[in-house]
């Protein structure tokens, strides 16, 4: 569904990425993982528009996204999360799903100043599918409050449903469970689990080993920009140079 | 469901509606009550401003943008209205909608190369704009009439019914204003408006969720300049007489300060700054002479214990603390 091909970023002479190339298959959970500073937020910008690959291919259901604005790519169908939590905290946990359907709500300036009935009509669908995704997450009586007060966990909880409730193509999640105790790390897990029963493909950055080899279908690794493994769970368990560049070294400090 | 609970959720779910209908009362029942010329003319020049800080509060609340400009567009409609109707004699209404028109290409232009700035760069390029218009009311005299105005433009009217005095124009001034207020009230509403919370919250989250970052900046740009310029056209018609002074760097800041003090993002919040501001120097004298003091002092402290705005700010301290209380109640 989403192809790599020899993608590489320098930002000045520094090469952030360099010939990055795999493919993200439809349906499964694809994990990129990577030392601090591998790459791994760079190539997400890459994905989503936010930076331009300095050279290689990216594409989407072949399409080629190299060029296209973000939100352009959004339309396409992908959607993200954010490392460091960008909701919208002065929003209510309702309006700041309903930032997630905005591309569902309409362009024309005109016609949401007018509020003809079709309007009405669609707003009070897609407000149901925001009640409806907040019920997923466990968040639907905390719908009219101000997404500043709530807990971490629960902030966390809202990106996520902001990113899936618009039934996007392929979902881009960046270390969605960074900075969550054990028990919500668990919550996220079974979450994933199912949107991947449901058949959501999904690309996972994370950190968290454990939940990484857990509900992976295929790990990605980066490591300083180059990649240097690609496989199931197992196989890249025993990888030797991931082993060396990541894994061996997690143990020798553990 | 209890009889009671029916009504409270009915009137919750249609709050909106019912608050227009509310006020759209008030106003068409307010000249019964009072019929001071001199206040009704007070009233009749919030509601100029409030069509003003309206478009404003989009940009600056929404959009999350900073505009010290919008007196230009405010002096272009008003000026373009004079011209039209004086100089070219095109009668009053074709003449708004086509100064709108005109007003509306000057923006786009405008805005097209500022609205690549941000923050304090974008407030000073709106700035020098507010400042060209200026000069170019005050120096250009043989067609805006320089330092000594423009007068003699015609009242607006309906084949023979003219809107020449203070009641009447009440209630052309205030149907103007309420068209605008329902027009922001539903853009805000919409998945438009939520574009534009998204990209005064973050812009590359906003554009990861889809919107059109660039565009939509410069849409609500326009939208409020043309929203400026109709609220120009009508005080030039309302008072049959304009003077560059009406238009200065003065003027854009005052319209900040009304948005300021109605809040960011509270469409309701413009009404109530516009009329606060406007009513100011009529409550006291000293407000009157020590105007800019006054206002610099009003906006220094708002931002300094508010930065959302004193109405916003307010309402958003109550939300919170109502919320708290519930998650405090749910967990014992």
């Amino acid at each position: 569904m989403l192809q790599l091909e020899q993608v590489s970023k320098n930002f000045g002479g520094l090469p952030a990425l360099s010939d990055v190339s795999f493919t993200v298959p439809k349906g499964k959970l694809t994990a990129l993982i990577g030392p601090n500073g591998a790459g791994k937020s760079t190539l997400v910008n890459c994905v989503t528009g936010v930076l331009e690959p300095s050279s290689g291919k990216i594409y989407f259901q072949q399409q080629q996204l190299n060029n296209l604005p973000a939100h352009k790519i959004s339309r396409l169908g992908i959607s993200r999360t954010f490392q460091n939590l960008k909701i919208f905290p002065r929003l209510t946990v309702l309006d700041n799903i309903l930032t997630g359907l905005t591309r569902e709500g309409g362009d024309s300036m005109l016609l949401a100043m007018l509020r003809l009935p079709d309007l009405r009509h669609r707003e009070r669908q897609l407000k149901l599918r925001a009640l409806e995704s907040l019920d997923r997450f466990g968040l639907a009586d905390k719908a009219n409050w101000p997404v500043g007060i709530l807990a971490y966990g629960d902030k966390k909880r809202v990106e996520l449903a902001r990113a899936t409730v618009g039934q996007p193509q392929l979902i881009l999640l960046d270390e969605p469970v960074a900075g969550l105790n054990s028990e919500e790390t668990a919550a996220v897990g079974q979450q994933l689990r199912l949107m991947r029963s449901s058949g959501h493909t999904m690309l996972l950055i994370e950190h968290d080993m454990e939940l990484v080899m857990d509900i992976a279908d295929q790990v990605v690794v980066l490591d300083s920009g180059r990649c240097i493994a690609t496989g199931t769970p197992d196989e890249i368990r025993r990888n030797p140079l991931v082993l060396e560049a990541y894994l061996g070294r997690m143990d020798a400090t553990a | 469901m209890t009889h009671k609970q029916k009504i409270l959720y009915f009137i919750y779910l249609h709050r909106t509606g019912l608050t227009v209908t509310g006020l759209s009362i008030t106003l068409l029942l307010y000249p019964l009550y009072e019929n001071n010329p001199y206040t009704l003319g007070l009233t009749n020049l919030i509601a100029i401003n409030a069509i003003v800080v309206l478009g404003l509060n989009l940009f600056i609340g929404y959009a999350g943008q900073i505009s010290l400009g919008h007196a230009a567009f405010f002096g272009l409609g008003a000026y373009g209205s004079a011209i039209a109707t004086v100089t070219f004699e095109i009668s009053p209404w074709p003449a708004m909608f086509l100064v709108a028109v005109i007003v509306a290409l000057v923006a786009l232009l405008v805005g097209i190369p500022i609205l690549r700035l941000s923050g304090h760069y974008l407030a000073m390029a709106t700035l020098g704009l507010s400042f060209v218009v200026h000069a170019i009311l005050l120096q250009w005299d043989e067609v805006t009439g320089g330092p000594s105005g423009f007068s003699g433009i015609p009242y607006l009217s309906f084949g023979s019914f003219q809107f020449d005095d203070e009641i009447r124009l009440h209630y052309l001034l205030w149907g103007f204003t309420l068209i605008s207020l329902l027009l922001c009230l539903n853009l805000v509403r919409s998945g438009v408006g939520r574009g534009l919370s998204a990209l005064s919250g973050d812009e590359v989250a906003a554009e990861a969720l889809g919107v059109n970052t660039r565009n939509a900046k410069i849409k609500i740009f326009v939208l409020s300049a043309v929203l400026a310029s109709v609220a120009g056209s009508l005080f030039a018609h309302c008072y049959s007489f304009v003077s560059p002074d009406s238009f200065d760097i003065f003027a854009s800041t005052d319209m900040v300060i009304m948005v300021v003090i109605g809040g960011m993002g509270s469409i309701w919040g413009s009404l109530f700054g516009a009329a606060l501001i406007t009513l100011l120097p009529e409550w006291m004298d000293l407000f009157e002479t020590y105007k800019d003091f006054v206002h610099g002092g009003i906006l220094v402290v708002i931002l300094l214990f508010l930065p959302q705005g004193l109405v916003t700010g307010l309402v958003d301290m109550v939300k919170i603390k109502l919320a708290l209380r519930r998650q405090k109640d749910a967990a014992t």
